[in-house]
């Protein structure tokens, strides 16, 4: 891991408090890495290297195991993700009916592409696999909540929405 | 709690007749209302198309206006997915069986003081192919939606709680565990399940009943039983209902299973995108344990069986079964060769049974109705229903269940009722990724897997998607190969690299520089792909780009020889062009133009210059007087 553009980590007591408990539950459980790397990702909204050592450490495992695994599945993530999550569904039945249309149109609206996170931290877009919402299509999400039926206006509108509840 | 038969049948009784009413139309129901406690009963759908459009708010309305208007006779209940998942919210009232769709907040304080207290159905709220010219008001089961359909694996769905346990045996559930631990011997499950004719419903279709005989005659001290809910097609949400709104189902035959294969713990692996049907599950693994219904001595008969939940992290290849195992030992999701087959070394090294949501969800009616009665449904190889998630260009997007032998026509033109906006049907696809599409010639082709395959698709786990005229067919090859491309798990070169291969010569079609020499590397690389990929992520991946090849070659050869996308769906390909005579010289679309590609003076006809023109679609969509034109 390259060390010196890491993102600097701004862990907690309370949070570490928590993840050892996490680790615990799980230490002796067959195949418990995944969900400690899940819980974990939802006590620290993502997996740093500080995070994936302790884990390492906890369970006993070796760091690159620890590493292999958080990598290999995309909805672990390393790097910090945005206040707002934007996640737009390019599942077949929405993709069908225009969804890189909507991708686009948010990614021009924010100016940073699909992976990323604006500079101010606000906003960081994601597309993903089928929500399974495919009767709403297309479909985005922001923090989980579900907008159907998009078009590339209504879904700069939602973004809009989420920016003047900042201002 | 111990559970005993005794136990088992008084839960019926008291609550037969709560959920029998929901299966009854209203001149049947009245008899039974005469002893219910309940006057009326609003089932709500609570599934993810449902919860989406909002139907958390329908049913906190309903509840308060109940509690306000302090309506005790009234229940409400939140149920799994309908299947008219376009049409969401659902909603609807029992005896009078009235289907309400797209219900808002204001409609659900009508339902209560027009319908419920005034005793007045809201017909202009109803779902519309419900109401008849003369004002009669038909059941769900009479509609085109709903006519054709068998509903089997989706039998509850809809209809119970799938948070309440005891509605769930009020419809006969675990009548089935019972009478397999009690009654039936190991051999005699398998060979019910064997002469049922059940074939795995995750795709590939093997009999349900081998591999259960195969993981029993393995030896070994320990056994699993695992559920394959990791559903990755895209497109696809038949498990996700099933588990959303009959999640018990699913546990009771997941315990016949490993009762069947000397197995006493199970796994069921979920995408962590449903996290509806997780929280479902995880309530009705509850359930299930405080009745005795898992855990240890179930039914007094010896048997111990407990279940776990494991979640996915996002990666399609771990709905292959090797790597769904890897990855509930925790590790990458990477698949393993075989054999050894899991029924032999699966999971954690043991002998392991996989099934599909849907195949378990076949199970304990198989037990109670028997193998004559389910198989007598379907065709000659393909027994019984399968699920559909039908999307795409078609009007009900929703989930139907239909025999095996049902033609595609049937499900496109009456349940589906047809491509919108007077558009013409192109294409379906299933099988998602892996599968194939079906061109319209082949609209009467019976769905069954024999027939599917024969024609260059699958059958898949159900995903149905319906294309239009406007769907441009390498585009939707090269949609699927960005997906296996991604999802290409790295461990094999064939499919890591063969994937990414097969993609650029994708885009290099698309993008207007193909040669008639890339259709022969894709054909080849397709045929190398095919044997000697690992597992059948790779070994499937190019099967849309074969099938669209096979049906749709000319859109292939559009493409590369006259650089034209005839379905204009692929930008490289796309000319904007003005019409002159409607062309008023506003220069609105000159001054939006973001590359000062459009030429031309006030009052006079415009010129784009396609030489700068980078295909953004900005003028056509400023143009007031639609005078531009895309070829």
């Amino acid at each position: 891991m390259d060390n010196e553009n890491r993102p600097v980590f701004r862990g907690t007591p309370k949070q570490e408090r928590e993840l050892k408990k996490v680790i615990e539950k799980h230490k002796n459980q067959p195949g418990g890495l995944m969900p400690t790397l899940q819980e974990a990702q939802g006590i620290y909204g993502y997996l740093p290297y500080e995070v994936q050592k302790m884990i390492a450490e906890g369970l006993g495992v070796p760091l690159s195991e620890v590493y292999g695994v958080a990598t290999f599945y995309s909805q672990f993530s390393l790097t910090p993700k945005g206040e707002h999550r934007i996640s737009v569904c390019l599942g077949t039945a929405c993709y069908v009916k225009g969804a890189d249309k909507i991708l686009a149109a948010i990614e021009e609206r924010l100016g940073i592409k699909t992976g990323e996170c604006t500079p101010d931290g606000l906003f960081s877009i994601e597309s993903c696999r089928c929500l399974g919402a495919c009767g709403l299509a297309p479909v985005m999400t922001v923090d989980g909540e579900v907008y159907g039926k998009c078009t590339p206006e209504s879904a700069v509108k939602v973004i809009e929405s989420y920016l003047s509840k900042e201002v | 709690m111990q559970m005993t038969i005794e136990k088992l049948n008084e839960i019926q009784e008291r609550n037969k007749e709560l959920v029998a009413l929901r299966k009854l139309i209203a001149e049947q129901a009245s008899e039974m209302l005469e002893h219910s406690q309940y006057r009326k009963q609003i089932l709500v759908c609570g599934g993810t198309g449902c919860t989406s459009s909002g139907s958390k708010k329908v049913i906190d309305a309903l509840e308060a206006e109940i509690k306000e208007k302090n309506l005790t006779d009234v229940l409400v209940v939140k149920t799994g997915c309908f299947g008219l998942c376009a049409l969401g919210p659902v909603v609807i009232v029992y005896p009078e069986g009235a289907f309400y769709s797209q219900t808002t907040v204001e409609g659900a304080k009508r339902i209560i003081d027009e319908h419920i207290i005034g005793g007045k159905i809201c017909k202009d709220l109803l779902y519309p192919e419900t109401v008849c010219e003369n004002g009669e008001i038909l059941p769900l089961n009479a509609t085109r939606f709903y006519k054709k359909q068998m509903r089997i694996a989706l039998k509850n769905c809809g209809v119970i709680d799938p948070e309440n346990i005891e509605e769930y045996i009020a419809l006969d559930g675990y009548k089935a565990l019972h009478k397999v631990l009690t009654s039936m011997s190991q051999d005699e499950v398998i060979e019910t399940m064997l002469a049922s004719g059940l074939r795995g419903r995750g795709g590939a279709g093997f009999p349900t009943g081998k591999k259960w005989a195969f993981a029993k005659a393995s030896k070994g001290d320990i056994k699993y039983v695992c559920c394959n809910a990791d559903e990755g097609d895209p497109g696809a949400f038949m498990d996700r209902s099933i588990l959303e709104g009959d999640p018990h189902a699913i546990i009771e035959a997941m315990a016949i299973a490993a009762y069947t294969i000397g197995a006493h713990e199970g796994y069921i692996y979920v995408r962590a995108e449903y996290p509806i049907a997780v929280d479902r599950l995880k309530i009705a693994i509850a359930q299930a344990n405080e009745y005795g219904l898992l855990g240890k001595d179930i039914f007094g008969t010896g048997f111990d069986f407990n279940l776990e939940i494991r979640l996915g992290a996002g990666a399609f290849v771990c709905g292959e079964e090797t790597a769904l195992m890897t990855s509930i030992e925790g590790k990458r999701g990477e698949p393993r060769p075989r054999p050894p087959f899991p029924a032999v070394k699966g999971l954690f090294g043991k002998p392991t049974v996989l099934n599909n949501v849907e195949t378990y969800a076949n199970v304990a009616q198989i037990i109670l109705k028997g193998a004559d009665w389910y198989s007598s449904i379907g065709t000659e190889t393909s027994k019984g229903t399968k699920v559909f998630a039908l999307g795409g260009k078609i009007t009900n997007v929703g989930l139907v269940e239909v025999p095996m032998g049902t033609t595609l026509r049937e499900i496109i033109e009456e349940i589906g009722g047809g491509i919108p906006d007077g558009k013409k049907f192109k294409a379906a696809q299933t099988g998602g990724p892996s599968g194939g599409c079906i061109p319209a010639c082949h609209i009467d082709t019976p769905i069954d897997y024999e027939s599917l395959s024969r024609i260059g698709s699958m059958m898949g786990s159900g995903g149905l998607i319906i294309m239009d005229e406007t769907t441009c067919m390498v585009d939707i090859a090269k949609f699927y190969l960005e997906f296996t491309c991604e999802e290409s798990c790295g461990k094999c070169s064939p499919c890591r690299i063969g994937t990414r291969r097969l993609l650029q010569l994708l885009e290099k079609i698309t993008a207007g520089k193909g040669t008639m020499e890339d259709l022969d590397k894709i054909e080849e690389l397709s045929s190398h792909m095919k044997v000697s990929c690992l597992c059948a992520l790779g070994q499937t991946a190019s099967n849309p780009v074969v099938s669209t090849l096979k049906y749709f070659r000319e859109e292939y050869l559009a493409h590369i020889v006259d650089k034209t996308c005839p379905a204009k769906k692929c930008k490289a390909l796309l000319k904007y062009r003005i019409v002159s005579d409607k062309c008023k010289g506003c220069t609105l679309c000159a001054r939006n133009c973001p590359v000062k590609a459009i030429k031309g003076t006030v009052k006079q006809p415009h010129v784009i210059d396609g030489d700068k023109c980078i295909r953004c679609g900005v003028c056509m969509s400023n143009c007031k007087f639609g005078a531009i034109i895309k070829d």
